[in-house]
């Protein structure tokens, strides 16, 4: 007996759920082919917003989990990916990328999970300190996670990109929004589906496919985003930093032409940093 | 339906009420609600309604732990919501009797009205003459307005000479104070009853006097639903009698985006009429922030982090 074909709706994960555009808007999506793949959900501002206040009130939880449990939790999501390893290469493939470079593009981005999670309780033996003053009190700085972080993924590679920039952040207790590969946006959709399988609580990770021009100066201006991660071109990151200036959000910048996503200069305790407020405690010196 | 936990003798006053003010169309209420939701309502007209709804707050905090303190913050929160000169004050303040005196001190002579909750809020569960002294207590103290609770366990048994006969005796003890009768719909069960209820109590409250939906101390509160049987039953007996009873939702409304569907809903169902904080309040604190974050929002083009703004009263 023949089947009918069962085509996928590919949705956007956020708050824990996955959704499609508040203004069921769409684009379509063709693979290397040229054969209609699928609709994919043209974001717009108002799911960004919509994204943020989930990505907040998801925040406290997040920050409050034990860093070991947070490096557990990211453990289980490259779990998730390496299960799911074959449909991954697959969604890279599909769209044109070649075999063997979808394969380590995959292999690198289950790695750079693992990366992050160990140094989920590590990082902060590195970046905190005890610091030596002149009267007697103890003095230490500690590290924070900022709060709602906003990334903007480079076009490609889809999911590594996006993973490499994610995953720095989440780990120190940060949740995300990301504006996803706006190219290539299938990977991230699938992506979803396995931080949504991953112990990662609701509203950690937000993902929204769309068009960069639409939805760059809104996550320049919205003052309830601390700090702006992208891999983005001159021209968006003029308008990144000149909205992100009226709140004072902090921005980094990875140039996606000049970084080389494979290789172990694409990770490091740097990422997690770019994230991280910094305080410093004084504490009188007991008897 | 709660008809048949009744008597006879209840089933049939229910019966005999209902043939007088007609039933509700539960289906067509839901129906109608769920359209006020796809207005679109943008710029210069949102600006208005957000700054509309804000002048209908009452603000609210109804809390065993309220101190003179936290009172004051609330005042001042009432006077002046946001740093901008052109968000209005809210409509009023609402709090428990023995926080009348002190909100008195800061509001008193502005705009702002102090509003008390009393007979026995939330419960309604003391004896009459209980309540009524609260009543004359809080209006002597310098309430302006007062909010009170209609007895419920009178309601459902089917004595609505007795309900009506409270409610007349608290009217005459406000005096010249704004009274306002809270229906708490989530204990009445059924569309039909909050109508009931509705009219029971705008035939003996005065020109200017309020209903309103709850207490906001249960599970269910105002409902877009709940609003629309209120305020049809508002029209209805406007129509009728010419008398102009206002409105007030209390509790469940957060957002500035449902207040402005409140607003919706009254302006297609009773008119310009009762876009006005005499006609219509919101009972709500938590709201307050989120419409001055939309002003702001509006007014910037940016989205706003809510901590930008004070700390809600935890109440409601």
């Amino acid at each position: 007996m023949t089947r009918l074909p069962i085509t996928k709706t590919p949705k956007v994960y956020v708050g824990g759920a996955f959704i499609r555009s508040e203004s069921a808007r769409v684009f379509p999506l063709q693979d290397a082919a040229g054969n209609f793949f699928g609709n994919i959900p043209q974001c717009t501002r108002k799911d960004l917003r919509n994204a943020v206040e989930a990505a907040a009130k998801a925040g406290p939880g997040w920050a409050k989990r034990t860093a070991y449990n947070r490096g557990q939790i990211l453990y289980r999501l490259a779990e998730m990916l390496e299960a799911r390893r074959a449909e991954l290469i697959g969604s890279l493939t599909m769209f044109g990328a070649v075999q063997a470079d979808a394969a380590r593009g995959v292999d690198a981005a289950v790695d750079r999970l693992i990366y992050y999670a160990g140094w989920a309780d590590k990082y902060e033996q590195v970046l905190g300190s005890v610091n030596p003053v002149a009267a007697p009190y103890f003095n230490f700085t500690v590290t924070e996670p900022m709060g709602v972080i906003g990334v903007i993924a480079p076009d490609v590679p889809p999911l590594l990109g996006l993973i490499s920039l994610v995953a720095p952040a989440i780990v120190s207790g940060n949740t995300v929004v990301a504006l996803v590969s706006e190219k290539f946006p299938y990977p991230s959709i699938l992506l979803g589906e396995m931080l949504a399988t991953s112990d990662l609580p609701g509203g950690v990770v937000n993902l929204l496919t769309g068009f960069r021009k639409e939805l760059v100066p809104t996550f320049a201006t919205h003052t309830h985003l601390r700090a702006i991660v992208g891999a983005v071109g001159a021209a968006d990151r003029k308008a990144l930093e000149l909205g992100a200036a009226d709140s004072v959000k902090r921005t980094h910048f990875v140039d996606p032409d000049a970084t080389d996503w494979l290789a172990d200069t694409a990770q490091g305790l740097e990422a997690i940093r770019d994230t991280l407020e910094f305080k410093t405690t004084w504490h009188p010196v007991g008897a | 339906m709660v008809c048949d936990l009744m008597n006879a003798g209840q089933s049939a006053s229910f019966r005999k009420l209902f043939d007088e003010i007609g039933p509700v169309d539960s289906v067509g209420v839901e129906e109608r609600v769920a359209k006020y939701t796809t207005r679109s309502i943008k710029k210069a007209a949102k600006l208005w309604g957000l700054k509309m709804a804000i002048s209908m707050v009452d603000l609210t905090t109804l809390e065993g732990k309220d101190t003179p303190g936290k009172v004051a913050s609330l005042c001042r929160k009432a006077l002046r919501p946001h740093e901008d000169p052109g968000v209005p004050p809210v409509a009023a303040v609402c709090v428990y009797p023995s926080m009348v005196r002190h909100a008195k001190k800061h509001v008193g002579g502005t705009s702002v009205k102090v509003a008390s909750v009393a007979t026995a809020f939330p419960s309604g569960q003391a004896p009459l003459k209980t309540r009524l002294g609260e009543v004359r207590a809080a209006v002597a103290d310098g309430a302006d307005e007062i909010d009170m609770v209609i007895n419920r366990g009178a309601f459902l048994e089917g004595e609505f000479a007795e309900v009506q006969d409270e409610i007349s005796a608290v009217v005459e003890a406000c005096g010249a104070a704004t009274l306002k009768v809270i229906l708490e719909v989530s204990e009445l069960e059924t569309y039909d009853n909050i109508r009931a209820a509705s009219f029971l109590a705008m035939e003996v409250i005065r020109e200017g006097d309020f209903i309103k939906t709850s207490t906001g101390k249960t599970s269910l509160n105002a409902t877009l639903g709940n609003n629309q049987v209120m305020i049809e039953a508002i029209r209805d007996f406007y129509l009728d009698t010419g008398t102009a009873i206002a409105m007030k939702p209390a509790g469940g409304i957060r957002t500035a985006k449902q207040a402005l569907t409140f607003l919706i809903a009254v302006k297609e169902t009773l008119g310009d009429a009762w876009l006005n904080k005499s006609r219509y309040r919101f009972g709500a604190s938590s709201v307050l922030n989120d419409l001055v974050r939309q002003i702001e929002k509006e007014k910037t083009g940016a989205y706003q982090a809510p901590y930008y703004f004070s700390e809600a009263a935890e109440s409601y």
